[in-house]
């Protein structure tokens, strides 16, 4: 058990800089998922703290140690991959064992270890078999306990269920996040995946482009998003952004549509500037035509859920707008329905760079 | 009446490519047959030229003074138990000593980087292209300043010294995915050990293969043989055929020609009946 220290850390392939410049400090037994795009480098990031890519600038240090220049082996870390990466002709308890017997772990110290691992995974039945016989599920179980049995400082995980289907994700989601509260490891986590991200994060860390757009907790990084980028990953449907400009005295934001929408706290300092607003589908409610911030749309698709319903709409101006509301309310394509947003639900970023303007 | 003339016809087509196929085995097997056949014969009736095709009484005779005598009737030879020893090592070396080089130049090719790689890479694929018959005159040369003749090693090391099967093995190694090759890092595998740990025997299958057809390949070697080979104890199965047969100035022992060749038939058919079961049993476990 660990910290692992990331600092101002660089990584190029030759002109390309895919990694530019990120700190992250990860707490002894934290859960950090490194969440983003595909593209945005995740997993040369977490491929640099396992070792197996070199580090072109900055620092990564493991328990206190400074890694840069060590070998994967000698790191203290296990890493789960995408694809399990299990030896095929080697059975589950062989393929468990491989990196203990490696590291000259007497024969019944590694016996006793798998037998912990496979109950924890529930394996016991299976450790004969080659990988081939086993199901993905079984599978990932198994390359997850090739990573326990080493009783690593630090467990890497990049996209590990990615390739299961989508009821056995679920599954095995809440079987990590079990394991790791059980055994309470550091963990880096890798994934595109903004559920995973959510249900299974200490910290989630927000990339795009090789920078961190946002670390924060889950629930952080949804009411607070730092960016528009972060805003919008976040989210299902994702965020409403629209146009909007603060009006002269600072209280209220003036749409293009005509909408007039209040703001919590004034922003006296901000008087007269354009914004980018953001609403989240679920923020938005039905209301009176003479409700503060109503604004009338026309719906053009709707999504029923079952638990709740999601309406695609278009504002006077043309603007599209997404509402989600709860149940199973009455309405149809071409209705004309009145929304506000309800009240302290509005994001305010930056027109120019979409960086969130600083509470008022 | 319609089900039946279905099946009719069925039959038909079934029967067609079985016929054809039969009638290929055939012409493949008589003369393997009449080998065998006359292999049981004694050299007079053989000589007469009409040779039954129902084996004869001679085959104890034959076959044991084709293994173990060094002369016939008519001429002397080198027995068969001396011949099969020598290309029995000569297949074997061939066979293991290029399997050897051309993996692990595979491995370094496909698995390391290093400087001016693939110039090593095309270099060991142009011997491709230099088989000994091509490189024959310089390469005795060498053995020969070597004082190699009549020696084991200048029989197999110039046949050995071409990595051909390298390119084989590198597509091979090529579908290893790069995440077994990281987490062998990850578990502390050095370069020898995940050659021997994983490398090796997930190429089981492909080796099997390779060992059977480099085995009848240098079985059936000729040129290199006739040219290095001067005393009998060093005459290799395939040469002596052919030095059995003589120029015309002496009727041949056609009874011990064709025993010997029906046991020089038998190591390269053994190879392929054992190593089938490899095959097999790389197909059937269905490792990736
Ligand atoms: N070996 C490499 N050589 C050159 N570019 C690379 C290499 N590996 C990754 N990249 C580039 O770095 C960027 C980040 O890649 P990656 O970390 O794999 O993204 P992610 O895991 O977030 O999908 C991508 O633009 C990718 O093209
Ligand atoms: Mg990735």
């Amino acid at each position: 058990m660990a910290t692992v220290d990331i600092r101002n850390v660089r990584k190029s392939y030759g002109p390309v800089e895919a990694i530019k410049g990120i700190d992250v400090a990860v707490q002894d037994g934290e859960f950090l998922v490194l969440l983003g795009p595909s593209g945005c480098g995740k997993s040369t990031l977490l491929r640099m703290v396992a070792g197996l890519e070199g580090i072109t600038g900055g620092e990564i240090a493991i328990g206190g140690r400074v890694v840069n220049g060590l070998d994967p082996k000698d790191r203290d870390i296990a890493m789960v991959f995408q694809n399990y990466a299990l030896y095929p002709h080697m059975s589950v308890f062989d393929n468990m064992a491989y990196g203990l017997k490696i590291r000259g772990i007497p024969k019944p110290e590694i016996q006793s270890r798998v037998a912990k691992a496979a109950e924890i995974l529930e394996l016991g039945r299976f450790l004969d078999r080659r990988p081939s016989q086993l199901s993905g599920g079984q599978r990932q179980r198994v390359a997850m306990g090739r990573a326990i049995v080493r009783e690593p400082s630090a467990f890497l995980f990049d996209e590990p269920l990615s390739n299961l289907d989508a009821k056995l994700r679920t599954q095995m989601r809440v079987e990590i996040k079990r394991l790791q509260d059980r055994l309470g490891i550091t963990s880096l986590y890798v994934t595109h995946d903004q559920v995973e991200a959510m249900t299974l994060a200490d910290r989630i860390l927000v990339m795009n482009h090789g920078v961190a757009e946002q670390i924060g907790t889950p629930l952080e990084v949804y009411q607070r998003p730092a960016s528009l980028f972060v805003a919008g990953f976040i989210g299902s449907p994702p965020m409403n952004v629209l146009d909007g400009r603060i009006d002269p005295a600072g209280a209220a934001i003036a749409m293009p549509g005509g909408a007039v929408l209040p703001l919590a706290a004034p922003r006296a300092a901000d008087a007269g500037r354009a914004v980018k607003l953001g609403i989240r589908p679920e923020h938005l409610a039905l209301t009176a035509a003479d409700a503060p911030g109503a604004s009338s749309i026309q719906v053009e698709l709707v999504e029923a859920l079952g638990a709740d319903t999601v309406v695609y709409g278009r504002l006077p101006d043309g603007e599209s707008l997404v509402v989600r509301m709860a149940g199973l309310p009455a309405c149809r394509e071409g209705d004309r329905l009145t929304v506000a947003p309800q009240p302290g639900a509005l994001h305010l970023f930056d027109a120019d760079g979409g960086r969130r303007l600083a509470e008022a | 009446m319609t089900a039946s003339h279905t099946t009719g016809g069925r039959r038909l087509i079934d029967l067609v490519p079985h016929i054809v196929l039969i009638v290929g085995v055939l012409i493949f097997a008589f003369p393997i047959y009449v080998t065998l056949i006359g292999s049981t014969w004694d050299s007079a009736t053989i000589g007469r030229g009409n040779l039954p095709l129902i084996p004869g009484g001679e085959a104890f005779n034959n076959y044991s003074q084709a293994w173990s005598e060094s002369h016939g009737a008519r001429a002397s030879y080198t027995p068969v138990r001396v011949m099969v020893l020598n290309s029995l090592v000569m297949a074997l070396a061939i066979a293991l000593g290029k399997i050897a080089i051309s993996i692990l130049s595979a491995y370094a090719v496909a698995f390391f980087r290093f400087p001016f790689r693939m110039a090593f890479f095309w270099m060991i694929f142009i011997t491709l292209m230099l088989p000994v018959e091509v490189r024959i005159i310089p390469t005795y040369k060498v053995v020969a300043d070597l004082g190699l003749i009549d020696s084991y090693a200048g029989l197999t090391i110039p046949l050995i010294a071409s990595a051909t099967a390298t390119l084989l093995f590198r597509q091979f190694f090529l579908t290893i995915p790069d995440e077994l090759v990281e987490a062998a890092r990850i578990d502390g595998a050095g370069a020898v050990r995940f050659f021997l740990d994983v490398v090796l025997p997930l190429s089981k299958t492909n080796i099997a293969a390779l060992f059977v057809i480099l085995f009848i390949y240098g079985w059936n070697q000729y040129l290199w043989p006739l040219l290095i080979t001067n005393s009998a104890d060093m005459e290799t199965i395939v040469i002596g055929i052919t030095k059995m047969i003589g120029t015309g100035e002496a009727a041949n022992d056609w009874n011990l020609i064709m025993a010997t060749t029906v046991l020089a038939m038998l190591p390269p058919v053994a190879v392929v009946v054992f190593m089938q079961r490899w095959f097999v049993k790389g197909l059937v476990d269905s490792e990736k």
